[in-house]
């Protein structure tokens, strides 16, 4: 049986661009989530997601694995990018979409066919 | 303490040339004079040259005891002097609460 933190772990490997939220994208249940994949959705890639709302094991676990205490938190290729201050800031001023767009064509070839 | 105060008194540790921490509770679903929600605008040459996630770890650490306890969430806006020049002092809004996580 794996551990909790090998399931983020896991996630967070596999999963080039993963936002852990409160919610959905479609129905987020928090402004800080809803306000991070709204500008994660306007860069126009695919994304993955976890609602921590429906994995109370993640939402203990992550802040300690990640040092980072609150949610959102938005992970590109294996790296903490930040939380939602830090998104909407990066899609004011275009960081997001670069980032997203160069991260998105790089593992283009890798993901599996469904 | 408040957790307000305790919240100014140490980020005084980054050796912040303007510090500002705002009480958003109001805005949330909780209870009349809560201390749960905080935003928090922070300018310092400590964060030179560092980049966004590291200058939130380090206010995240500084206020672990906090995040632990009484504070749900904490908006942070930590510039450098010239970062902060460049905004000619301006702070982004807060999003407004969804009613999750209660």
């Amino acid at each position: 049986m794996s551990t909790t933190i090998d399931t983020i772990k896991q996630q967070i490997g596999e999963n080039p661009i993963l936002i852990y939220m409160k919610g959905s994208p479609q129905l987020p249940q928090c402004g800080f989530s809803a306000q991070a994949v709204q500008a994660l959705m306007s860069c126009g890639e695919r994304f993955a997601f976890v609602n921590i709302l429906d994995n109370p094991d993640i939402r203990a676990e992550l802040p300690k694995y990640a040092s980072w205490p609150t949610f959102p938190q938005l992970w590109v290729d294996g790296e903490l990018v930040g939380g939602c201050d830090i998104i909407v800031e990066m899609y004011q001023n275009g960081e997001l979409e670069t980032l997203i767009k160069a991260t998105a064509a790089k593992h283009k070839d890798d993901q599996p066919e469904a | 303490m408040s957790v307000q105060a305790s919240i100014e008194a140490k980020l005084q540790a980054l050796e912040p040339s303007m510090l500002l921490v705002e009480n958003e509770s109001h805005k949330h679903h909780v209870p009349p004079n809560s201390e749960t929600h905080f935003k928090v605008t922070l300018v310092s040459e400590r964060f030179g040259g560092m980049l966004p996630v590291k200058r939130h770890q380090q206010i995240y650490a500084l206020l672990a005891d906090e995040l632990a306890g009484p504070v749900h969430a904490l908006a942070l806006h930590p510039y450098t002097p010239e970062e902060w020049a460049a905004r000619g002092g301006e702070r982004p809004d807060s999003p407004n609460c969804r009613g999750g996580g209660r």
